[in-house]
């Protein structure tokens, strides 16, 4: 295996080569690759809502945005521009306090859970061996943001809103825990570049989903609860809550919470692509192809190619599970919440330990092609 | 001091303050619901310092177990409950306040003296292992067994009892007064009246 392009060293050599120092060199780096996540992050949302619109249009026989820009594609621009102009409410006896600060903690884990999401073997912005874990207790911390806003908006159905959204993430976060933990073990490592890694070498034939069909299910089924799509939109529910815990919310405020669940998807697909799907790896590895083309391993095109090819990739699957994700918002009816508790504690739950069970057996018994 | 230690210090300064600052606010806060909240800010504050020890993996199992369910469960009960009481003053309450600050000093005092008389030098030819993550499921499994064992049968105590707790018999083949017939009853399921356990 050929390690690939690594940025980060190659930034701090030309640095250094300018005279500067190696730790001044270090700190000019550190911020780039956060930036360039926070600003990728934000794209990605604005190309997930412009889907949304226009697959949610195909799927009503509808156009969808037309006119803003070519194929409307400015359309969620121009809903940012909305939010940001609009009048900051916050109503009449509630606690400014909370009712700001409840936002932001929803946003700002999800946000840092783009830290372990890798596009390639150095293309991530840390390698940390807690990897996939982090994310796991990263997404814990938004229910208490959920919750701060339910109560602190002065209104019951937000409040209503807020407690069920708590008692969604809370039941939909054990599943998916299990189902992570069964990669975890099939991988002998946290570490996302490690887990891609495990899947490399047999193209399509190795990607984790033949070795974790039921894992798979349970994984997208609890991420789109974690994620509040339609299936399980409950603690939004318009029918019955008006809108849950963003019913008092308006402006700047508003838009965090659409940024953050937008964001969220997105996240929770590339999380999909990697565990499941091989994150960067394509259908063919690109070792063979190099091979039968009789290129050497360390041509400098073929390393620039390959990584654009892992970011590409990784990218196309993740934009795949999304469009799934719209897909489904727009052609599924909406859980009741005893189903949705049901489903998650004795449905789920009972799968994803059996899942696990099976997997340590199977890790035992066939080593070669679970991670023994 | 280079770039990287001060960074350092700097922070554990930032998460020092933190944890006292909130601490103080759970205690001295009349709001319970702000309490409940600042004791989510302590706990994160102490995965920080956690992560400065480098023990990552101790600081995220903090911030899964310690914020993103018991501060939750915390908020739940806080939320769900909404039962007002009025208090009615006890006679020599001052014995109970006495005892109260009696322990309280007590237990400064003897802090204070645990942290005089305790050699603070770290002893750095322990390296940090390699896999930390497999070092602790080692060590779990190997020296820790009983009280890993026994956290968990603690733990199945608590979901049994809860259960036995939550659990509700609805009276079967009851119906509900139909619209017109009856004053409807209050909105309720009907349920048996439980016998009080042994």
């Amino acid at each position: 295996m050929n390690p690939g392009i690594d940025l980060q060293q190659r930034f701090i050599e030309t640095l250094t080569d300018f005279g500067l120092s190696d730790g001044i060199s270090k700190l000019i780096w550190m911020p780039v690759p956060m930036l360039l996540m926070i600003f990728g992050a934000t794209v990605g949302v604005l190309v997930s809502v412009w889907l949304e619109r226009k697959i949610s249009a195909a799927a009503q026989q509808r156009i969808g945005p037309e006119f803003i820009g070519p194929l409307g594609i400015l359309a969620p621009v121009a809903d940012g521009m909305k939010l940001v102009f609009k009048e900051d409410v916050v109503p009449a006896n509630s606690d400014p306090w909370l009712f700001t600060l409840g936002p932001a903690l929803v946003v700002i884990p999800v946000f840092l859970s783009y830290l372990i999401v890798p596009f390639g073997e150095n293309l991530l912005v840390s390698n940390v061996g807690l990897g996939i874990f982090l994310w796991i207790a990263f997404s814990s911390i938004v229910p208490i943001g959920l919750l701060m806003s339910g109560y602190s908006s002065n209104n019951k159905y937000a409040l209503l809103g807020g407690l069920r959204a708590a008692a969604q993430s809370i039941s939909y976060e054990i599943p998916l825990a299990l189902a992570v933990l069964a990669i975890v073990m099939m991988s002998n490592s946290l570490s996302t570049v490690e887990i891609v890694e495990k899947q490399a070498g047999y193209g399509i034939l190795g990607w984790n989903v033949w070795r974790q069909p039921f894992g798979f299910i349970l994984f997208w089924i609890s991420a789109l609860a974690e994620c509040e799509r339609i299936p399980f939109d409950l603690p939004e529910a318009e029918e019955e809550l008006v809108a849950g815990y963003q019913t008092e919310y308006s402006g700047m405020k508003f838009a965090l919470f659409y940024l953050g669940s937008y964001v969220n998807l997105v996240l929770s697909a590339l999380l999909v692509a990697v565990l499941y799907f091989g994150g960067w790896e394509l259908p063919i590895p690109i070792e063979t192809l190099a091979d039968l083309l009789h290129i050497p391993q360390d041509n400098a095109i073929l390393q620039v190619v390959d990584a654009s090819l892992g970011i590409t990739m990784t990218l196309l699957k993740a934009y795949f599970f999304l469009f799934l994700a719209i897909l489904l918002r727009w052609t599924v009816p909406r859980v009741r919440i005893d189903q949705l508790l049901d489903l998650g504690w004795k449905f789920l739950l009972p799968v994803g330990l059996a899942n696990l069970l099976i997997t340590a057996g199977l890790k035992l018994t066939l080593p070669f092609a679970f991670g023994g | 001091m280079n770039l990287a230690e001060g960074v350092q210090f700097v922070s554990f300064i930032i998460l020092a303050v933190l944890v006292i600052g909130a601490a103080l606010g759970v205690v001295l806060f009349d709001k319970i619901v702000y309490s409940a909240f600042l004791l989510g800010g302590v706990f994160i504050s102490i995965a920080g310092i956690y992560l400065l020890q480098n023990a990552d993996f101790v600081a995220a199992a903090q911030i899964l177990v310690y914020v993103g369910a018991i501060n939750v469960l915390i908020l739940f009960a806080i939320m769900l409950v909404n039962k007002k009481e009025n208090y009615a003053p006890i006679p020599r309450r001052w014995i109970r306040k006495g005892s109260a600050a009696a322990v309280s000093i007590g237990l400064f005092v003897l802090l204070s003296i645990m942290l005089t008389r305790t050699h603070w030098s770290v002893d750095l030819s322990v390296a940090s292992p390699a896999l930390p993550i497999e070092t602790i499921g080692e060590h779990l499994f190997s020296d820790y067994l009983l009280p890993f064992e026994l956290a968990s049968v603690l733990l199945l105590m608590a979901l049994i009892g809860a259960v036995v707790l939550a659990r509700r018999e609805e009276i079967e083949g009851e119906t509900t007064a139909i619209v017109g017939e009856l004053p409807a009853p209050a909105l309720e399921l009907p349920e048996r009246p439980r016998e009080p356990v042994a």
